[in-house]
């Protein structure tokens, strides 16, 4: 299945993206996905990656442009934004 | 509009007394003419007290707007100096205030642009000590702060006060925007979005830039949130929709916040 992936802010400096389409294989993770799953495949990719989506960091998630948490389900097609907050003043 | 050229004590509508002089009715004029500001919603503004935590790039269009508009009394809360890297951005302050209290500096610039509104310096950094008493004083807080810890304190004593906090945050092209509002049960609030424990890596202006309207665009959405919100306590807001705004291609994504069944900061 695909999905959509946004990233903001500082995430797409150190990811080096706007976004991209993720590519999941229904062998791996199944028919339901949540953004948990999401995570671990784009942690899997190991650097920089692993590091910036860390399980200690401070990131949110919006699914279809509605704040989810990581059990939130994502379903074919549908567009997952990632952000961090950004503290500056 | 009559109202505008009769004399010191004006009967606005519901029964209010309105007390703006023939002066201040002119100085006001543009915002009584809307509809939904008004006479009343003037005298509203003209009230209320308002807390910006933080001196730099957003507070400068919010306290510059804000006392332009006449809100009633404006506190300024930061214990940082003019420094000339702020200058390309921090558009309350000029050469001559290069290694002046910011907290000063922003009160005599408030004070130029409108004399008719108190303005309080607190040089101080808002925390534990102070926190409690300064927003327990204010009737809106505008968070202007550059930080991961003082954007929690200043979200968890607004929500414990009950108080409407309007949220602002911008580094390098991008900003964050919202209203998490204190006065109701069923709004999210910063806490929900992003939990306090977890590790926020702090981008500072120095290490990552900022685009200098970028704070003035997020700055002035504040201070037009925080004047809505006071001339129209009861209008709806920002309250449950995050705006992540790019100053790049100005675009603006508007992410709906839903409340955390298990924060401890708002439940
Ligand atoms: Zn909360």
């Amino acid at each position: 299945m695909k999905i959509r992936l946004l990233y903001f802010a500082r995430l797409r400096e150190q990811l080096g993206a706007e976004g991209e389409t993720l590519s999941l294989s229904p062998a791996t993770v199944g028919d339901a996905v949540t953004v948990a799953d999401v995570l671990t495949a784009l942690r899997a990719r190991g650097g920089i990656w692993a590091e910036t989506l860390a399980e200690d960091r401070a990131l949110a998630f919006a699914v279809g442009q509605t704040f989810a948490d990581k059990n939130a389900t994502v379903n074919e097609g549908e567009e997952v934004a990632i952000f961090p907050p950004v503290t500056g003043g | 509009m009559s109202a505008l050229s009769t004399g010191a004590t004006v009967t606005a509508g519901a029964g209010a007394k309105a007390n703006m002089d023939d002066d201040l009715l002119r100085r006001y004029s543009r915002h009584i003419m809307l509809e939904e500001i008004g006479e009343d919603g003037q005298e509203r503004i003209r009230r209320a007290r308002v807390l910006i935590v933080g001196a730099g790039g957003l507070a400068s269009p919010i306290a510059l707007y804000l006392a332009a508009a006449g809100i009633g009394e404006i506190t300024v809360c930061d214990d940082d100096e003019v420094d000339l890297t702020n200058l390309q951005r921090q558009i309350l302050y000029g050469e001559g205030d290069i290694g002046k209290a910011k907290t000063a500096a922003a009160a005599a610039a408030m004070r130029r642009v409108n004399p008719n509104v108190e303005v309080r310096a607190v040089g101080e950094r808002l925390g534990e000590e102070n926190a409690a008493t300064l927003i327990g004083a204010a009737d809106i807080v505008a968070d202007a702060s550059d930080n991961y810890p003082t954007r929690h304190l200043v979200n968890r004593i607004a929500r414990k006060a009950g108080k409407p906090l309007v949220f602002g945050a911008a580094m390098a092209m991008e900003g964050q925007m919202t209203v998490f509002d204190g006065r109701r049960a069923e709004s999210p609030c910063y806490h929900c979005l992003f939990s306090e424990s977890d590790y926020a890596e702090e981008t500072r202006c120095a290490l990552m830039g900022v685009f200098a309207p970028l704070v003035g665009i997020v700055g002035a959405m504040q201070a037009a949130a925080t004047l809505r919100i006071a001339a129209t306590p009861d209008a709806p807001t920002l309250a449950g929709r995050l705006l992540l705004l790019d100053a790049r291609d100005m675009r603006v994504r508007e992410v709906r916040l839903n409340k955390d069944a298990e924060c401890p900061v708002c439940n």
